[in-house]
Protein backbone atom coordinates (compact mmCIF):
# COMPACT_ATOMS: atom_id res chain seq x y z
CA UNK A 1 0.00 0.00 0.00
CA UNK A 2 1.29 3.69 -1.03
CA UNK A 3 1.31 6.31 1.33
CA UNK A 4 -1.59 8.10 1.74
CA UNK A 5 0.33 11.43 2.59
CA UNK A 6 2.78 11.32 -0.06
CA UNK A 7 1.73 8.54 -2.29
CA UNK A 8 5.19 8.12 -3.59
CA UNK A 9 6.46 5.63 -1.01
CA UNK A 10 5.85 2.76 0.47
CA UNK A 11 2.93 2.83 3.71
CA UNK A 12 5.13 1.11 6.90
CA UNK A 13 3.21 3.13 9.64
CA UNK A 14 -0.45 2.54 10.78
CA UNK A 15 -2.10 5.01 12.65
CA UNK A 16 -5.12 5.01 14.72
CA UNK A 17 -6.36 8.07 16.20
CA UNK A 18 -9.34 8.59 18.39
CA UNK A 19 -10.26 12.16 18.52
CA UNK A 20 -13.14 12.49 20.72
CA UNK A 21 -14.55 9.23 20.12
CA UNK A 22 -14.25 9.20 16.22
CA UNK A 23 -11.84 6.99 15.26
CA UNK A 24 -9.48 7.90 11.90
CA UNK A 25 -7.14 5.38 10.56
CA UNK A 26 -3.89 6.44 8.44
CA UNK A 27 -1.23 4.58 6.76
CA UNK A 28 1.92 6.60 6.53
CA UNK A 29 5.84 6.26 5.27
CA UNK A 30 8.10 7.08 7.77
CA UNK A 31 8.40 10.71 6.45
CA UNK A 32 5.28 11.53 6.53
CA UNK A 33 4.44 9.93 9.70
CA UNK A 34 7.20 12.04 11.50
CA UNK A 35 6.25 15.55 9.92
CA UNK A 36 2.51 14.46 11.04
CA UNK A 37 3.38 13.75 14.05
CA UNK A 38 5.44 16.94 14.73
CA UNK A 39 2.49 19.03 13.04
CA UNK A 40 -0.03 17.18 15.32
CA UNK A 41 1.60 17.87 18.29
CA UNK A 42 1.47 21.47 17.50
CA UNK A 43 -1.83 21.80 17.19
CA UNK A 44 -2.74 20.21 20.08
CA UNK A 45 -0.57 21.98 22.06
CA UNK A 46 -2.62 25.04 21.51
CA UNK A 47 -4.16 26.04 24.66
CA UNK A 48 -8.10 25.19 24.51
CA UNK A 49 -9.77 27.80 25.99
CA UNK A 50 -12.54 26.42 27.59
CA UNK A 51 -10.68 23.80 29.14
CA UNK A 52 -8.12 26.87 30.85
CA UNK A 53 -11.38 28.36 31.88
CA UNK A 54 -12.89 25.49 33.53
CA UNK A 55 -9.68 24.96 35.34
CA UNK A 56 -9.35 28.70 36.45
CA UNK A 57 -12.83 28.60 37.71
CA UNK A 58 -12.27 25.58 39.71
CA UNK A 59 -9.58 27.02 41.67
CA UNK A 60 -11.82 30.42 42.09
CA UNK A 61 -14.03 27.84 43.83
CA UNK A 62 -11.72 25.85 45.68
CA UNK A 63 -10.58 29.52 47.01
CA UNK A 64 -13.99 30.33 47.87
CA UNK A 65 -14.92 27.37 50.04
CA UNK A 66 -11.80 27.81 52.37
CA UNK A 67 -12.90 31.24 53.31
CA UNK A 68 -16.66 30.53 53.40
CA UNK A 69 -17.32 26.67 54.73
CA UNK A 70 -20.44 25.27 54.00
CA UNK A 71 -22.22 28.60 51.89
CA UNK A 72 -21.83 28.27 48.54
CA UNK A 73 -22.85 31.36 46.08
CA UNK A 74 -26.35 30.37 44.12
CA UNK A 75 -28.08 32.09 41.72
CA UNK A 76 -31.59 32.86 43.12
CA UNK A 77 -33.25 32.77 39.26
CA UNK A 78 -32.06 29.53 38.20
CA UNK A 79 -30.37 27.89 41.38
CA UNK A 80 -27.34 27.07 39.45
CA UNK A 81 -24.57 26.77 42.48
CA UNK A 82 -20.59 28.10 42.34
CA UNK A 83 -19.64 24.33 42.47
CA UNK A 84 -21.82 23.56 39.15
CA UNK A 85 -20.86 26.20 37.50
CA UNK A 86 -17.20 25.77 37.69
CA UNK A 87 -17.83 22.37 36.98
CA UNK A 88 -19.92 22.99 33.43
CA UNK A 89 -18.35 26.40 32.90
CA UNK A 90 -21.80 28.02 31.81
CA UNK A 91 -23.84 29.94 32.95
CA UNK A 92 -27.40 29.02 33.91
CA UNK A 93 -29.77 31.92 32.86
CA UNK A 94 -29.48 35.90 32.32
CA UNK A 95 -29.00 36.41 36.40
CA UNK A 96 -26.21 34.53 36.48
CA UNK A 97 -23.00 37.02 35.88
CA UNK A 98 -24.89 38.96 38.81
CA UNK A 99 -24.48 36.38 41.28
CA UNK A 100 -21.20 35.25 40.10
CA UNK A 101 -20.01 38.36 39.46
CA UNK A 102 -17.09 38.40 42.51
CA UNK A 103 -15.44 35.14 41.14
CA UNK A 104 -16.31 35.97 37.04
CA UNK A 105 -14.61 39.16 37.02
CA UNK A 106 -10.85 38.12 37.70
CA UNK A 107 -11.59 35.42 34.69
CA UNK A 108 -12.96 37.98 32.20
CA UNK A 109 -9.85 40.02 32.98
CA UNK A 110 -7.82 37.05 32.04
CA UNK A 111 -9.67 35.83 28.46
CA UNK A 112 -11.23 38.84 27.47
CA UNK A 113 -9.26 42.32 25.84
CA UNK A 114 -11.83 44.12 28.86
CA UNK A 115 -14.25 43.86 31.27
CA UNK A 116 -17.06 45.84 29.71
CA UNK A 117 -19.17 45.45 26.69
CA UNK A 118 -18.31 48.48 23.97
CA UNK A 119 -19.94 46.66 20.92
CA UNK A 120 -23.59 46.37 19.75
CA UNK A 121 -26.27 47.57 22.31
CA UNK A 122 -29.89 46.79 21.53
CA UNK A 123 -32.48 49.18 21.23
CA UNK A 124 -34.17 49.11 24.04
CA UNK A 125 -30.87 49.49 26.12
CA UNK A 126 -29.07 52.04 24.10
CA UNK A 127 -30.85 55.17 25.16
CA UNK A 128 -29.25 54.17 28.77
CA UNK A 129 -26.32 52.39 28.13
CA UNK A 130 -24.69 55.84 26.02
CA UNK A 131 -25.82 58.03 29.04
CA UNK A 132 -24.00 55.10 31.12
CA UNK A 133 -20.52 55.59 28.41
CA UNK A 134 -21.23 59.01 28.52
CA UNK A 135 -21.12 59.05 32.62
CA UNK A 136 -17.71 57.12 32.44
CA UNK A 137 -16.24 59.07 29.99
CA UNK A 138 -17.46 62.50 32.14
CA UNK A 139 -15.61 60.42 35.17
CA UNK A 140 -12.52 59.90 33.60
CA UNK A 141 -12.61 63.44 32.40
CA UNK A 142 -12.74 63.85 36.20
CA UNK A 143 -9.61 62.44 37.22
CA UNK A 144 -7.64 63.84 34.74
CA UNK A 145 -8.97 67.25 35.82
CA UNK A 146 -8.22 66.57 39.53
CA UNK A 147 -4.62 65.63 38.81
CA UNK A 148 -4.15 68.90 36.80
CA UNK A 149 -5.92 70.75 39.69
CA UNK A 150 -8.03 72.52 38.03
CA UNK A 151 -10.36 72.48 40.99
CA UNK A 152 -13.12 74.57 39.53
CA UNK A 153 -13.43 72.83 36.11
CA UNK A 154 -13.41 69.77 38.16
CA UNK A 155 -16.59 70.93 39.92
CA UNK A 156 -18.88 72.06 37.80
CA UNK A 157 -17.99 68.00 35.79
CA UNK A 158 -19.28 66.33 39.43
CA UNK A 159 -22.20 68.14 39.38
CA UNK A 160 -22.70 67.08 35.58
CA UNK A 161 -21.97 63.25 37.01
CA UNK A 162 -24.25 63.35 39.74
CA UNK A 163 -27.14 65.05 37.90
CA UNK A 164 -26.42 61.99 35.71
CA UNK A 165 -26.05 59.92 37.90
CA UNK A 166 -29.99 60.49 39.26
CA UNK A 167 -31.10 60.43 36.23
CA UNK A 168 -30.18 56.98 35.44
CA UNK A 169 -31.30 55.76 38.61
CA UNK A 170 -34.32 57.40 37.96
CA UNK A 171 -34.61 55.48 34.48
CA UNK A 172 -33.87 52.03 36.33
CA UNK A 173 -36.62 52.59 38.80
CA UNK A 174 -39.37 53.67 36.64
CA UNK A 175 -38.46 51.08 33.94
CA UNK A 176 -37.86 47.74 36.22
CA UNK A 177 -35.08 45.77 34.43
CA UNK A 178 -34.18 48.53 32.55
CA UNK B 1 -38.77 11.08 5.39
CA UNK B 2 -36.23 12.51 4.14
CA UNK B 3 -36.12 16.41 4.69
CA UNK B 4 -32.84 17.42 2.66
CA UNK B 5 -31.34 16.74 -0.33
CA UNK B 6 -27.62 17.57 -1.43
CA UNK B 7 -27.32 21.47 -2.63
CA UNK B 8 -24.56 23.72 -2.38
CA UNK B 9 -24.33 26.37 0.13
CA UNK B 10 -23.71 30.46 -1.20
CA UNK B 11 -20.14 29.86 0.61
CA UNK B 12 -19.40 27.03 -1.92
CA UNK B 13 -19.76 29.12 -4.74
CA UNK B 14 -16.28 30.21 -4.58
CA UNK B 15 -16.34 34.11 -5.67
CA UNK B 16 -15.88 36.90 -3.71
CA UNK B 17 -11.99 38.50 -2.56
CA UNK B 18 -8.80 36.21 -1.91
CA UNK B 19 -10.73 33.17 -2.62
CA UNK B 20 -7.28 31.35 -4.26
CA UNK B 21 -6.48 31.27 0.02
CA UNK B 22 -9.22 32.50 1.71
CA UNK B 23 -12.31 29.67 1.76
CA UNK B 24 -15.04 31.04 3.37
CA UNK B 25 -15.77 34.27 5.88
CA UNK B 26 -18.14 33.37 9.28
CA UNK B 27 -19.69 35.03 12.05
CA UNK B 28 -21.71 34.19 14.63
CA UNK B 29 -23.77 36.05 16.97
CA UNK B 30 -24.63 34.27 19.86
CA UNK B 31 -28.12 35.77 21.88
CA UNK B 32 -30.82 34.63 24.60
CA UNK B 33 -33.72 35.66 25.54
CA UNK B 34 -34.51 37.06 29.38
CA UNK B 35 -36.36 35.01 31.50
CA UNK B 36 -35.26 31.56 30.38
CA UNK B 37 -32.86 29.36 31.71
CA UNK B 38 -29.83 28.84 28.88
CA UNK B 39 -30.32 25.80 27.34
CA UNK B 40 -28.08 23.68 29.30
CA UNK B 41 -30.06 24.08 32.43
CA UNK B 42 -33.64 24.08 30.66
CA UNK B 43 -35.61 21.37 30.87
CA UNK B 44 -37.72 19.80 28.12
CA UNK B 45 -40.55 22.40 28.66
CA UNK B 46 -38.22 25.23 28.68
CA UNK B 47 -36.63 24.73 25.31
CA UNK B 48 -39.97 23.82 23.67
CA UNK B 49 -41.17 27.51 24.90
CA UNK B 50 -37.93 29.10 23.63
CA UNK B 51 -38.65 27.18 20.03
CA UNK B 52 -42.43 28.38 20.62
CA UNK B 53 -41.46 32.35 21.39
CA UNK B 54 -38.71 32.23 18.49
CA UNK B 55 -41.29 30.47 16.15
CA UNK B 56 -43.58 32.82 16.84
CA UNK B 57 -41.55 36.31 16.21
CA UNK B 58 -40.00 35.10 13.33
CA UNK B 59 -43.26 33.72 11.55
CA UNK B 60 -44.41 37.32 11.58
CA UNK B 61 -41.54 39.20 10.38
CA UNK B 62 -41.46 39.17 6.29
CA UNK B 63 -37.51 39.08 7.01
CA UNK B 64 -37.23 35.32 7.34
CA UNK B 65 -39.98 34.50 4.47
CA UNK B 66 -37.47 32.03 2.42
CA UNK B 67 -35.94 30.55 5.70
CA UNK B 68 -37.15 27.08 6.21
CA UNK B 69 -37.57 25.73 9.68
CA UNK B 70 -36.20 22.15 10.60
CA UNK B 71 -36.03 20.88 13.58
CA UNK B 72 -33.24 18.45 14.64
CA UNK B 73 -35.63 15.73 15.62
CA UNK B 74 -36.80 15.54 11.94
CA UNK B 75 -33.62 14.73 10.92
CA UNK B 76 -32.03 11.66 10.40
CA UNK B 77 -28.42 11.09 11.58
CA UNK B 78 -26.84 11.22 7.91
CA UNK B 79 -28.94 14.43 7.50
CA UNK B 80 -27.58 16.17 10.25
CA UNK B 81 -24.16 15.29 9.66
CA UNK B 82 -24.50 16.31 6.00
CA UNK B 83 -24.88 19.67 8.01
CA UNK B 84 -22.43 19.64 10.33
CA UNK B 85 -19.87 19.00 7.11
CA UNK B 86 -21.27 22.13 5.19
CA UNK B 87 -20.48 24.35 8.31
CA UNK B 88 -24.75 24.87 8.70
CA UNK B 89 -24.96 23.38 11.69
CA UNK B 90 -22.84 22.76 15.35
CA UNK B 91 -22.24 19.26 16.51
CA UNK B 92 -23.56 20.28 19.94
CA UNK B 93 -26.66 21.17 17.88
CA UNK B 94 -26.59 17.71 16.08
CA UNK B 95 -26.13 15.56 18.56
CA UNK B 96 -26.42 16.88 21.92
CA UNK B 97 -29.24 19.87 21.91
CA UNK B 98 -32.73 19.34 23.34
CA UNK B 99 -35.10 20.81 21.36
CA UNK B 100 -32.61 22.24 18.50
CA UNK B 101 -34.01 23.56 15.73
CA UNK B 102 -32.67 24.86 12.78
CA UNK B 103 -33.86 28.10 10.46
CA UNK B 104 -31.67 28.49 7.26
CA UNK B 105 -31.95 30.73 4.31
CA UNK B 106 -32.87 29.74 0.57
CA UNK B 107 -29.43 30.24 -0.48
CA UNK B 108 -27.66 28.72 2.95
CA UNK B 109 -25.53 32.06 3.57
CA UNK B 110 -27.70 32.77 6.72
CA UNK B 111 -28.36 30.17 9.34
CA UNK B 112 -30.11 30.26 12.81
CA UNK B 113 -29.60 28.11 15.03
CA UNK B 114 -31.83 27.26 17.96
CA UNK B 115 -31.27 25.97 21.68
CA UNK B 116 -27.62 25.43 21.19
CA UNK B 117 -25.49 26.40 23.99
CA UNK B 118 -27.33 29.54 23.73
CA UNK B 119 -30.92 30.08 22.40
CA UNK B 120 -30.07 31.67 19.63
CA UNK B 121 -27.18 31.24 17.13
CA UNK B 122 -27.20 33.77 14.46
CA UNK B 123 -24.77 32.91 11.68
CA UNK B 124 -23.28 33.86 8.12
CA UNK B 125 -21.36 32.14 5.69
CA UNK B 126 -19.84 33.79 2.44
CA UNK B 127 -17.02 33.05 0.32
CA UNK B 128 -13.85 34.13 -0.40
CA UNK B 129 -13.01 37.03 2.61
CA UNK B 130 -16.35 38.89 3.47
CA UNK B 131 -16.13 39.30 6.94
CA UNK B 132 -18.22 42.53 7.33
CA UNK B 133 -20.38 41.64 4.75
CA UNK B 134 -21.14 38.79 6.76
CA UNK B 135 -21.78 40.97 10.22
CA UNK B 136 -23.78 43.23 8.50
CA UNK B 137 -26.18 40.00 7.42
CA UNK B 138 -26.11 38.45 10.80
CA UNK B 139 -26.77 41.98 12.25
CA UNK B 140 -29.65 42.27 9.88
CA UNK B 141 -31.14 39.40 11.18
CA UNK B 142 -30.31 40.18 15.22
CA UNK B 143 -31.62 43.29 14.64
CA UNK B 144 -35.14 41.80 13.26
CA UNK B 145 -35.24 39.60 16.70
CA UNK B 146 -34.56 41.91 18.60
CA UNK B 147 -37.86 44.28 18.11
CA UNK B 148 -39.77 40.81 18.68
CA UNK B 149 -37.61 39.79 21.76
CA UNK B 150 -36.66 40.34 24.99
CA UNK B 151 -32.93 39.80 24.96
CA UNK B 152 -31.03 39.29 27.41
CA UNK B 153 -28.37 41.92 28.12
CA UNK B 154 -26.67 43.57 30.58
CA UNK B 155 -24.94 47.57 30.55
CA UNK B 156 -21.87 45.82 31.68
CA UNK B 157 -21.22 42.55 30.28
CA UNK B 158 -23.10 43.02 27.10
CA UNK B 159 -24.97 39.89 25.46
CA UNK B 160 -25.41 37.22 28.31
CA UNK B 161 -24.10 33.79 26.83
CA UNK B 162 -23.96 30.72 28.62
CA UNK B 163 -20.51 30.75 27.90
CA UNK B 164 -18.56 33.35 29.65
CA UNK B 165 -16.38 33.07 27.23
CA UNK B 166 -18.66 34.60 24.73
CA UNK B 167 -19.77 37.27 26.77
CA UNK B 168 -20.02 41.02 25.58
CA UNK B 169 -20.80 40.65 21.58
CA UNK B 170 -21.45 37.32 21.83
CA UNK B 171 -19.39 37.24 18.42
CA UNK B 172 -17.49 34.73 16.81
CA UNK B 173 -15.56 35.68 13.43
CA UNK B 174 -13.53 33.12 11.44
CA UNK B 175 -11.83 32.33 8.42
CA UNK B 176 -11.50 29.34 6.50
CA UNK B 177 -8.07 29.26 4.86
CA UNK B 178 -6.08 26.88 2.50
CA UNK B 179 -2.55 27.29 3.22
CA UNK B 180 -0.82 23.96 1.71
CA UNK B 181 2.46 26.54 0.86
CA UNK B 182 2.88 27.57 4.55
CA UNK B 183 1.85 24.01 6.01
CA UNK B 184 4.72 22.06 3.59
CA UNK B 185 7.31 24.09 4.47
CA UNK B 186 6.35 24.22 8.08
CA UNK B 187 6.27 28.04 8.67
CA UNK B 188 2.92 27.31 9.82
CA UNK B 189 4.20 26.44 13.37
CA UNK B 190 5.42 30.14 13.42
CA UNK B 191 2.02 31.47 13.20
CA UNK B 192 0.72 29.35 15.97
CA UNK B 193 1.93 30.98 18.54
CA UNK B 194 1.87 34.46 17.08
CA UNK B 195 -1.86 34.05 16.26
CA UNK B 196 -2.55 33.69 20.05
CA UNK B 197 -0.87 36.25 21.25
CA UNK B 198 -2.98 38.90 19.24
CA UNK B 199 -6.05 36.79 20.23
CA UNK B 200 -7.03 34.45 18.17
CA UNK B 201 -7.10 30.55 17.49
CA UNK B 202 -6.10 28.36 14.87
CA UNK B 203 -8.35 24.90 14.70
CA UNK B 204 -8.75 22.20 11.84
CA UNK B 205 -11.71 22.17 9.42
CA UNK B 206 -14.49 21.15 12.26
CA UNK B 207 -13.37 22.79 15.04
CA UNK B 208 -12.00 22.10 18.26
CA UNK B 209 -9.75 19.32 18.41
CA UNK B 210 -9.74 18.48 15.03
CA UNK B 211 -6.41 17.82 13.06
CA UNK B 212 -5.31 19.75 9.70
CA UNK B 213 -6.57 17.61 6.69
CA UNK B 214 -6.34 18.99 3.53
CA UNK B 215 -4.32 21.56 4.55
CA UNK B 216 -7.26 24.08 5.38
CA UNK B 217 -7.08 25.16 8.89
CA UNK B 218 -9.66 28.02 11.19
CA UNK B 219 -9.20 30.97 11.94
CA UNK B 220 -11.02 33.14 14.75
CA UNK B 221 -11.32 35.53 17.60
CA UNK B 222 -10.88 34.42 21.29
CA UNK B 223 -12.15 37.75 22.84
CA UNK B 224 -15.89 38.64 23.03
CA UNK B 225 -15.62 41.00 25.77
CA UNK B 226 -14.23 44.80 25.76
CA UNK B 227 -13.64 45.33 22.23
CA UNK B 228 -16.81 46.03 19.39
CA UNK B 229 -17.66 43.99 16.68
CA UNK B 230 -15.88 46.09 14.42
CA UNK B 231 -12.58 46.01 15.80
CA UNK B 232 -12.59 42.85 16.16
CA UNK B 233 -13.62 41.94 13.21
CA UNK B 234 -10.85 44.69 11.74
CA UNK B 235 -8.36 43.13 14.07
CA UNK B 236 -8.92 39.22 12.30
CA UNK B 237 -9.30 41.13 9.25
CA UNK B 238 -5.51 42.55 9.38
CA UNK B 239 -4.16 39.33 10.62
CA UNK B 240 -5.10 37.63 8.03
CA UNK B 241 -4.30 39.97 5.13
CA UNK B 242 -0.67 39.34 6.64
CA UNK B 243 -1.29 35.55 6.54
CA UNK B 244 -2.06 35.25 3.14
CA UNK B 245 0.87 37.87 2.10
CA UNK B 246 2.44 35.05 3.59
CA UNK B 247 1.52 32.55 1.87
CA UNK B 248 1.26 33.99 -1.05
CA UNK B 249 5.19 34.41 -0.88
CA UNK B 250 5.98 30.99 -0.02
CA UNK B 251 3.89 29.88 -2.73
CA UNK B 252 5.74 32.01 -5.30
CA UNK B 253 9.28 30.33 -3.91
CA UNK B 254 7.69 27.22 -4.52
CA UNK B 255 6.76 28.14 -7.99
CA UNK B 256 10.00 29.47 -9.00
CA UNK B 257 11.68 26.67 -7.58
CA UNK B 258 10.06 23.15 -8.43
CA UNK B 259 6.99 24.41 -11.19
CA UNK B 260 7.51 21.34 -12.97
CA UNK B 261 7.16 18.96 -9.28
CA UNK B 262 3.88 21.19 -8.65
CA UNK B 263 2.60 20.84 -12.24
CA UNK B 264 3.02 16.97 -11.95
CA UNK B 265 1.34 17.25 -8.43
CA UNK B 266 -1.72 18.52 -9.12
CA UNK B 267 -2.17 16.46 -12.67
CA UNK B 268 -1.15 13.37 -10.74
CA UNK B 269 -4.10 14.71 -8.49
CA UNK B 270 -6.83 14.95 -11.26
CA UNK B 271 -5.76 11.94 -12.38
CA UNK B 272 -6.54 10.13 -9.05
CA UNK B 273 -9.72 11.73 -8.40
CA UNK B 274 -10.95 10.55 -12.11
CA UNK B 275 -9.85 7.48 -12.04
CA UNK B 276 -9.16 5.89 -8.60
CA UNK B 277 -11.56 3.22 -7.09
CA UNK B 278 -11.29 3.21 -3.70
CA UNK B 279 -10.41 6.25 -1.88
CA UNK B 280 -10.26 7.40 2.21
CA UNK B 281 -11.61 11.23 2.79
CA UNK B 282 -8.18 11.98 3.36
CA UNK B 283 -6.61 11.11 0.74
CA UNK B 284 -9.64 12.65 -1.25
CA UNK B 285 -8.98 15.80 1.04
CA UNK B 286 -5.40 15.57 0.11
CA UNK B 287 -6.01 15.35 -3.78
CA UNK B 288 -8.34 18.43 -3.64
CA UNK B 289 -5.95 20.59 -1.58
CA UNK B 290 -3.07 19.17 -4.89
CA UNK B 291 -5.71 20.33 -7.39
CA UNK B 292 -6.20 23.80 -5.87
CA UNK B 293 -2.94 24.67 -5.20
CA UNK B 294 -2.12 23.79 -9.21
CA UNK B 295 -5.48 25.57 -10.21
CA UNK B 296 -4.87 28.70 -8.19
CA UNK B 297 -0.95 28.27 -9.44
CA UNK B 298 -1.66 28.80 -12.78
CA UNK B 299 -1.06 25.14 -13.59
CA UNK B 300 -4.38 23.10 -14.30
CA UNK B 301 -7.40 25.38 -16.21
CA UNK B 302 -9.60 22.98 -16.23
CA UNK B 303 -10.94 22.87 -12.90
CA UNK B 304 -12.57 26.05 -10.67
CA UNK B 305 -13.23 26.75 -7.22
CA UNK B 306 -16.83 26.07 -6.72
CA UNK B 307 -15.63 22.31 -8.40
CA UNK B 308 -13.16 22.14 -5.77
CA UNK B 309 -15.47 22.80 -2.92
CA UNK B 310 -18.24 21.07 -3.90
CA UNK B 311 -15.53 17.91 -3.85
CA UNK B 312 -14.37 19.36 -0.54
CA UNK B 313 -18.09 18.45 0.79
CA UNK B 314 -19.84 16.12 -0.94
CA UNK B 315 -16.79 13.58 -0.04
CA UNK B 316 -17.53 13.46 3.94
CA UNK B 317 -18.88 10.73 5.21
CA UNK B 318 -22.41 12.50 5.63
CA UNK B 319 -22.66 13.85 2.29
CA UNK B 320 -21.64 10.79 0.55
CA UNK B 321 -24.45 8.94 2.31
CA UNK B 322 -26.94 11.49 1.93
CA UNK B 323 -26.14 11.03 -2.15
CA UNK B 324 -26.20 7.92 -2.02
CA UNK B 325 -29.57 7.81 -0.26
CA UNK B 326 -28.83 4.74 2.27
CA UNK B 327 -26.31 3.93 5.16
CA UNK B 328 -23.20 3.46 4.30
CA UNK B 329 -19.74 1.42 6.05
CA UNK B 330 -16.45 2.34 5.72
CA UNK B 331 -15.51 0.20 2.76
CA UNK B 332 -18.55 0.93 1.05
CA UNK B 333 -17.37 5.17 1.95
CA UNK B 334 -14.34 4.27 0.13
CA UNK B 335 -15.98 2.96 -2.66
CA UNK B 336 -18.99 5.51 -3.16
CA UNK B 337 -16.43 8.36 -2.75
CA UNK B 338 -14.55 7.86 -5.86
CA UNK B 339 -17.45 7.25 -7.43
CA UNK B 340 -19.20 10.69 -6.81
CA UNK B 341 -16.02 12.37 -7.11
CA UNK B 342 -15.53 10.92 -11.31
CA UNK B 343 -19.15 11.97 -11.85
CA UNK B 344 -19.12 15.69 -10.31
CA UNK B 345 -15.83 15.86 -12.24
CA UNK B 346 -17.12 14.64 -15.45
CA UNK B 347 -20.14 16.19 -15.39
CA UNK B 348 -18.26 19.73 -15.40
CA UNK B 349 -15.42 18.85 -17.60
CA UNK B 350 -17.59 17.74 -20.16
CA UNK B 351 -19.87 20.76 -19.48
CA UNK B 352 -16.53 22.97 -20.17
CA UNK B 353 -15.32 21.25 -23.03
CA UNK B 354 -19.14 22.41 -24.64
CA UNK B 355 -18.67 25.61 -23.73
Amino acid sequence: MLCQECRRNEANIHIVKNVNGRQSELNLCEDCARKKEELDFSIESQFSLHKLFTSMLNQAAAGSRKTKPGSDTKCSSCNLTLAQFSQIGRLGCSDCVNAFEEKLKPLLRRIHTGCTHTGKVPARFRNRVNKLRELDQLKEELGNQVQNEKFEEAALLRDRIRAMEKEIHLDKSNKGDL
Amino acid sequence: MKQIEFSLSRWMEGSGPETEIVISSRVRAARNIRGHSFPCLASEEGTKAVLEIIGVASSEKPDFSDFIYTPMNDLSAIEKQALVEKHLISPFLAEESKNGALMLRGDEAVGIMINEEDHLRIQTILPGLQLEEAWQETGRYDDVLESELDYAFDDRYGYLTACPTNLGTGLRVSVMLHLPALIMTRQINRFLGALSQVGLTIRGLYGEGTEIIGNLVQVSNQATLGQTEEEIISNLQSVIQQVIEQEQNARQAMLDKKRAELADQAWRALGLLRHARVMSSQEAMHLISDLRLGYDLGLVKEVDHKLLNELLVLIRPGCLQLLAGRELNDRERNLERPVRIKETLDRYLEHNDAD
